[in-house]
């Protein structure tokens, strides 16, 4: 049996690949990837404890994130269409509207 | 109580009626401003007549404030002296109301008018009633509010608004002084009640002295000299004088209530009400007396010489509270007292007359376009004459009674006063020939009127010449309230009315042969003055001009008030106010209070500068931001825990 251990390293090193992809990447695309994947350490990590722990509750919740998360892709790209038709560019260095 | 706390509130309640709904009752508003004076004129009998029969009041209403051992109540004192200044102010003011309604007709202010008349006999009534120096003051500072407003009546006009703020800054100066004077009595006595101080002058607070500049001052004499500098301003004295004429820009009705008859008496009275205490410093009252005596004729001469008809009298005003100060300052409080009672009547009745003469003319001040009016306006012409006569001091007059008081106790009050007693011959001469200059310019020789205004001239209507009538009256008998012991003995009314409030200062017996001779030689003097102006004016109408060019610079120093106003322009406009101005300016407020400002302003904007580079807009950097912040919060929880 695998121990808890790994399912928490595999899980850790999943969402910093995720964090660094979404701060480091230009492409919104891969941003969105990344939060997929940071998303997704966290299911990994709710299903190890959920069998760890004899406990349904935290792999019914999973079903949950990734049904959200599906919705959240949707609605992310459909802005990042949108995004790409405006302004002519998916490349997220090129929006800072924001700056003081 | 209530009876007498009305006197002040029907006054303030009219004030209210006219202030609050004038612009609804329009002229109406001038039946509860007279409405609210008459009722206080006949309540002032009503007290005088209490007074009279041996009733002295002098209770506290309700306590105003209590600050550590300062207590200040709203109290009101009837004794005699406040008993005929209520008489004096109330009649005075029901008169001139009465006045101002035919006066101040059509006037678009004329509701307003009567508000500020009504606030300022409100004032001058507490003015007189206070038992203590605050609530004093109050009606000191209210009444010289409401001559500001009433002299800048016509606000529209420059010369006018300039005139009320000149008479509010000279005015300050000497409530520096009366303030200050009132600080020290409190400091001296612990006390500002009247009735308090004056029974502590006998203990040894009142022989405290003070080193000033190297010299030993009792504190009697210090208090006594600063609350003169607020007789000063307020009555109108040297060198604080320069004020008054100018305040003739107000409304006729304004000068005759406010600029002679009663608020400019105000000095006088505060003088008279703190008797005990000058009393007590012999060099204060020297200086009262001094003071008054140059004042008498240093403002006669200017008199002499003006062409405005308010401008002269107003002269004249000046002058004659110099000789209320004389006989104050000689010790003889009660003929000062007389002289303002006698002078609240004749010369409200001389400008409300010259008023009436305006009046006719179309607004016409200058007396060298009048002349030849004693036909057309008859009762004027009338009651303007026995102004005049009054004021020269001629008998049997009001003028004649008072003035001689007050010169006979000048004679009998030692070498200065002798002096002083020469100044005031002096001073009734110029009076007598300035008074009838101005009639013999004004009513008699030929018309020198615009031909425009000529066909104009008209008689005052009654509800302005029934008031000149009735003043005239009193100006001829109310003299005989105050007979001297060398014409009929013990007939002195007003004197021994008045003896319980004023401390008696002995000169000398009563000499009856030397002050009938005295009085004889004093008509003689203002009869001499009066035959001047006849000769100059009327015979040898030339001849004043000849005069005037053969002694030019005499002639134009007196035209030009001694150019007192100038240098003061000079010492105290330019040089202290503009230069501290200009130094505040350049200094205190664009380096000082700019530079802060600005200074704060521009070191935000710097600061923020620098700060809003981090903003740079990519959300990126923001998250990672936020990661790192997730991340420092984290490892201090792990640290700390």
């Amino acid at each position: 049996m695998v121990p808890l251990y790994w399912y928490v390293l595999l899980s850790a090193a999943l969402f910093t690949i995720g964090v660094v992809g979404v701060l480091s990447r230009r492409n919104v695309f891969i941003v969105l990837m990344s939060i997929e994947l940071m998303l997704n350490a966290a299911n990994i990590n709710m299903v190890a404890f959920s069998h760890y722990l004899q406990n349904l509750t935290g792999q019914i919740f999973v079903i949950f994130i990734i049904t959200v998360a599906a919705a959240e892709a949707a609605v992310a790209l459909a802005i990042i269409i949108l995004l790409a038709r405006n302004r002519g560019s998916v490349h997220v260095d090129e929006f800072n509207l924001m700056k003081g | 109580m209530l009876k007498y706390a009305l006197i002040p509130l029907l006054p303030f309640a009219g004030f209210l009626i006219a202030g609050l709904f004038g612009k609804y009752l329009k002229e109406r508003a001038a039946y509860a401003a007279v409405a609210g004076v008459a009722g206080s004129f006949i309540l002032s009998v009503s007290a005088f007549i209490d007074v009279l029969g041996g009733t002295i009041i002098d209770e506290n209403l309700y306590s105003w404030f209590a600050i550590g051992n300062l207590t200040v109540n709203v109290g009101f004192q009837i004794d005699q002296l406040t008993a005929v200044m209520l008489l004096v102010v109330t009649t005075l003011s029901t008169l001139i109301h009465i006045y101002s309604v035919g006066y101040m007709h059509g006037d678009k202010g004329y509701a307003r008018f009567f508000a500020y008349l009504e606030l300022f006999t409100f004032f001058m009534l507490v003015l007189v009633m206070a038992n203590n120096f605050v609530l004093m003051f109050v009606g000191w500072e209210g009444v010289g509010l409401c001559s500001y407003l009433l002299i800048g009546f016509w606000y529209e006009k420059k010369s006018a608004s300039d005139a009320g703020i000149k008479a509010f800054v000279v005015n300050r100066v000497g409530d520096f002084g009366f303030l200050l004077g009132m600080f020290l009595i409190f400091l001296t006595f612990g006390t500002l009640d009247f009735t308090d101080v004056f029974a502590a002058l006998s203990g040894p607070a009142a022989a405290q002295s003070y080193m000033l500049l190297g010299a030993e001052i009792g504190v009697m004499t210090l208090i006594s000299l600063l609350l003169f500098v607020g007789a000063m301003g307020k009555s109108a004295q040297l060198p604080l004088y320069v004020w008054l004429p100018d305040a003739m820009e107000g409304p006729t009705p304004v000068s005759a209530l406010i600029h002679a008859a009663t608020m400019v008496t105000a000095g006088v009275f505060m003088v008279a009400r703190c008797a005990p205490i000058f009393s007590l410093s012999p060099t204060a009252m020297t200086t009262v007396a001094i003071v008054g005596g140059l004042t008498a004729v240093f403002a006669a001469t200017i008199g002499l010489v003006q062409n405005d008809i308010k401008r002269v009298i107003a002269y004249s005003t000046i002058s004659q509270l110099g000789y209320m100060f004389l006989g104050l300052g000689v010790g003889a409080f009660a003929a000062g007292i007389f002289h303002l009672t006698t002078h609240a009547f004749f010369k409200g009745l001389l400008f409300l007359a010259s008023g009436s003469v305006i009046h006719a003319l179309s607004g016409e001040q200058d007396m060298q376009k009048m002349g030849g009016l004693k036909r057309k306006i008859k009762v004027t012409h009338g009651v303007f004459l026995v102004g005049s006569l009054a004021l020269a001091g001629i008998f049997p007059f009001a003028g004649f009674f008072s003035k001689d008081e007050i010169l006979w106790s000048a004679h009998n009050a030692g070498e200065v006063g002798r002096v002083l007693w020469m100044l005031g011959v002096f001073g009734a001469f110029l009076t007598a020939f300035y008074s009838f200059r101005l009639i013999y310019l004004t009513f008699y020789g030929k018309s020198r009127i615009d031909h425009e205004v000529e066909h104009h001239v008209h008689e005052s209507p009654k509800v302005m010449t029934i008031p000149l009538v009735i003043l005239a009256f009193f100006a001829i008998t109310i003299g005989w309230i105050g007979m001297p012991g060398a014409i009929i003995p013990h007939a002195n009314l007003f004197g021994d009315f008045l003896a319980p409030v004023f401390p008696v200062l002995e000169h000398g017996v009563a000499n009856h042969g030397l002050e009938r001779w005295l009085m004889v030689f004093s008509v003689m003097v203002a009869l001499a003055g009066i035959r001047l102006a006849y000769s100059l004016y009327v015979k040898n109408t030339s001849m004043p001009d000849r005069l005037a060019r053969s002694f030019k610079g005499t002639y134009n120093l007196l035209l030009n008030k001694y150019k007192v106003d100038e240098v003061y322009n000079f010492i105290f406009v330019d040089g202290l106010v503009h230069r501290l101005a200009r130094f505040l300016y350049n200094i205190t407020d664009v380096k000082i209070i700019d530079g802060a400002v600005n200074g704060i302003a521009g070191m935000i904007r710097r600061t923020s500068e620098g700060s809003r580079k981090v903003q740079t807009g990519f959300v990126q950097e923001y998250a990672f931001v936020m990661g790192l912040g997730l991340v420092v919060l984290m490892g201090l929880y792990y640290v700390l825990k």
